[in-house]
């Protein structure tokens, strides 16, 4: 057994879910991956204990498979100090426009899945009186665009749901984190057209996400721009915000 | 098709640019199209990381698979950042025995290019530590080459530029260290002679490389500034310092590409001027530097290509055989002072035998110039290149973009033995780059 704290990466075998295992990592905790096919997340689990030399456990998650939830935190060795959602679906606006199995499933993977598992982590965390949530929701969420408002409404509930645990968790010793990383260049974002100032690099999300659990942020838009970008977004009239090409 | 250029942004052409994910994908990625390589993070210069029709971006493969603590071999992922083995392993006392000047490349990039440093005199280039390397050829094969294991191969992708096929793995030993300080000794040299004097007597010591002030000329042709340097132990640190000072990220950085302007004689005669006189305050006495300013100088100025503008540039690196080295060191550096746009600072250092079959290095001196592309730049360096190939040098594919291929196979002799290993591995000619077109490729 160590004393060290534990992190539990939900979406592990994703970019930023790596990024992140690393920045945790990094700073001495032992991690947690949980994810689809455990096979994949072994090696990053070789990565993590060869770089840092710490125990990484693999654990079998899927966000889809709500009802597991229950088996799954309560198969865990240990609660862990602090876990992270990454677990997310871009999916294909088009598609989902016509096709409902489609947009269910960017629905219940940025919204449903996301929510009620860390809503069953924050009611463990409030029992044991400590432990830190992090979501990693969307800058698309702060207001829903013709591009992509079925994954950008997802995430506003999820944005949502975050912000209304923060309120109540904190009162009793539990933190909630908000992530919204912006554009990040990864699997997901592969292939669109991204503007460069605004774009990060996965480490630089893993490191924001440590960072924020050291220093107890509420809210986190990882590059300050976005910050900016999305209070001018937000504050444009509607009949304005509809006519734009955006 | 996506536009690629390397780190001197020339040329700029288009390629298909894929990132796999899995090592199944980079082998579709190089069977599924004649003519790809393996780019790293995109620092070579010139054409070598840019694929004849498609480019494999092989930075997502950034893994460390194994770490043996005692022994401080790694195996790892080719994509991997030396920055990101440094930041890793430097907190746990190792480090990589050899880095380039910038430490934003990938291991697989370093390999291919053999890179060399500080101490390629005294201890060799990149590949010297590199035990194994896990290998996709053209012909769809993965193999693990190795010294003792198809050698020819392992010889061959030490500075074979990707040739011999994509670099997906790599084990290699670090260097164990006590610290990540660097005690350094600035020493300043008058002249050309002085510098290479300079340099000859630090043959002993572990790193050592002189900045040359390019514009200087007449009597003070080829004054410089030499620094030399050994790993410092923790006995050589101030009571208050970490053993390990931590890596700043670039925190200058060149936002925009600065007009051609900028760089013209007089400013370039008078950032020589004041870096000498600077330097040579500090010359006799030695102190300890954190690693980072001493290996890496420019790394802490964030896309500093883009100081030479939108046209980009050009480096001209070669290397001449010790023999005879004094007058045609002397003839370029006069020729580039007289021209008055070369670089800030040109790199002068001494190398010794290279190890792979197209490895760069060879007992000599090498010397490497900055240069805008404008104006008559390519016939002068077409010129600087008789010079080289007169006196039985070469010059660095990792940095080349515009040499002849009369030039290159002067400079590299081996260059059958090498196409004869890359014909064995890839038949049918699949792996194929800009450079490889340029200088190699049958026509």
């Amino acid at each position: 057994m160590t004393s060290r704290k534990t992190v539990l990466v939900l979406g592990g075998s994703s970019d930023i879910g790596r990024a992140a295992a690393r920045a945790f990592a990094k700073a001495g905790y032992d991690v947690g991956l949980a994810g689809r096919d455990i096979a994949a997340l072994e090696p990053d689990a070789a990565d993590l204990r060869a770089r840092y030399n710490i125990e990484v456990g693999l654990h079998k998650f899927d966000a889809l498979d709500t009802a597991s939830f229950e088996s799954f935190v309560g198969g865990l060795s240990a609660l862990p100090d602090v876990v992270v959602s990454i677990v997310g679906l871009l999916g294909v606006q088009q598609n989902a426009e016509s096709d409902f199995a489609h947009a269910t499933t960017i629905m219940r993977s940025n919204y449903e899945g996301p929510s009620l598992i860390l809503g069953l982590f924050a009611e463990k965390f409030l029992v044991r009186g400590n432990g830190t949530i992090v979501g990693v929701s969307s800058v698309a969420g702060d207001r829903g665009r013709a591009s992509n408002y079925v994954y950008g409404s997802a995430k506003a509930g999820f944005s949502a749901f975050l912000s209304g645990l923060r309120a109540r968790a904190s009162r009793g010793g539990v933190h909630v984190v908000t992530v919204k990383p912006g554009f990040v260049r990864t699997k997901m974002t592969e292939g669109m057209k991204l503007i460069g100032p605004l774009t990060v690099e996965a480490p630089v999300v893993g490191d924001a996400i440590l960072s924020a659990v050291e220093k107890k942020t509420d809210v986190v838009y990882v590059s300050g721009k976005w910050r900016l970008v999305m209070l001018i977004i937000k504050t444009l009239p509607e009949a304005v915000f509809k006519k734009l090409k955006f | 098709m996506t536009l690629v250029s390397g780190w001197g942004r020339f040329p700029v052409v288009d390629s298909d640019v894929l990132r796999p994910r899995s090592f199944e994908a980079v082998g579709e990625a190089v069977a599924g199209m004649a003519g790809s390589v393996a780019r790293g993070n995109g620092r070579a210069y010139g054409d070598a990381a840019i694929g004849a029709v498609r480019t494999i971006g092989m930075t997502g493969f950034d893994r460390v698979r194994s770490f043996d603590p005692a022994t401080g071999r790694v195996r790892l992922e080719a994509g991997v950042l030396l920055s990101d083995l440094i930041d890793t392993f430097g907190p746990r006392g190792f480090l990589p025995f050899v880095v380039p000047g910038t430490r934003f490349v990938s291991v697989g990039g370093a390999i291919a290019a053999d890179v060399h440093g500080k101490n390629h005199h005294c201890e060799g280039g990149f590949g010297r530590y590199v035990d194994s390397i896990l290998l996709r050829t053209g012909q769809g094969e993965i193999l693990e080459v190795s010294r003792e294991q198809n050698s020819d191969a392992f010889f061959a992708t030490v500075g074979g530029m990707g040739l011999t096929g994509v670099i997906l793995e790599a084990t290699m030993r670090l260097r164990p260290v006590e610290t990540g300080w660097i005690r350094e000794r600035v020493i300043s040299a008058s002249d050309l002679d002085a510098a290479m004097r300079a340099l000859d007597a630090g043959d002993a010591v572990t790193y050592s490389v002189a900045w040359i002030d390019c514009a200087a000329r007449g009597r003070d042709l080829g004054r410089s500034l030499i620094y030399l340097g050994e790993h410092a132990g923790k006995d050589e640190l101030a009571r208050d310092a970490v053993a390990f000072p931590a890596g700043k990220n670039p925190g200058l950085s060149v936002p925009i590409d600065l007009p051609s302007m900028t760089l013209n004689r007089y400013s370039i005669r008078a950032f020589n001027e004041l870096y000498y006189r600077m330097g040579a305050r500090r010359a006799g006495g030695s102190h300890v530097v954190s690693l980072y300013p001493y290996f890496f100088p420019l790394d802490s100025i964030a896309d500093w290509n883009r100081i030479y503008g939108r046209r980009g540039f050009l480096q001209h690196q070669c290397v001449i055989p010790e023999q005879g080295a004094r007058a045609v060191l002397g003839e370029i550096l006069d020729r580039v002072s007289r021209r008055g746009d070369a670089s800030f600072l040109a790199v002068l250092k001494k190398l010794g035998q290279g190890d792979g079959i197209l490895s760069f290095p060879l007992p000599g001196y090498t010397l490497a110039l900055d240069f805008p592309l404008k104006g008559d730049i390519l016939n002068f360096l077409d010129e600087i290149d008789r010079l080289v190939v007169a006196a039985g040098g070469r010059l660095y594919l990792a940095k080349d973009a515009r040499q002849s291929r009369a030039t290159f196979e002067a400079g590299y002799p081996a260059l059958s033995r090498f196409n004869a290993i890359r014909k064995s591995l890839d038949p049918a000619c699949n792996i194929r780059s800009k450079l490889s077109q340029r200088l190699f490729d049958e026509v």
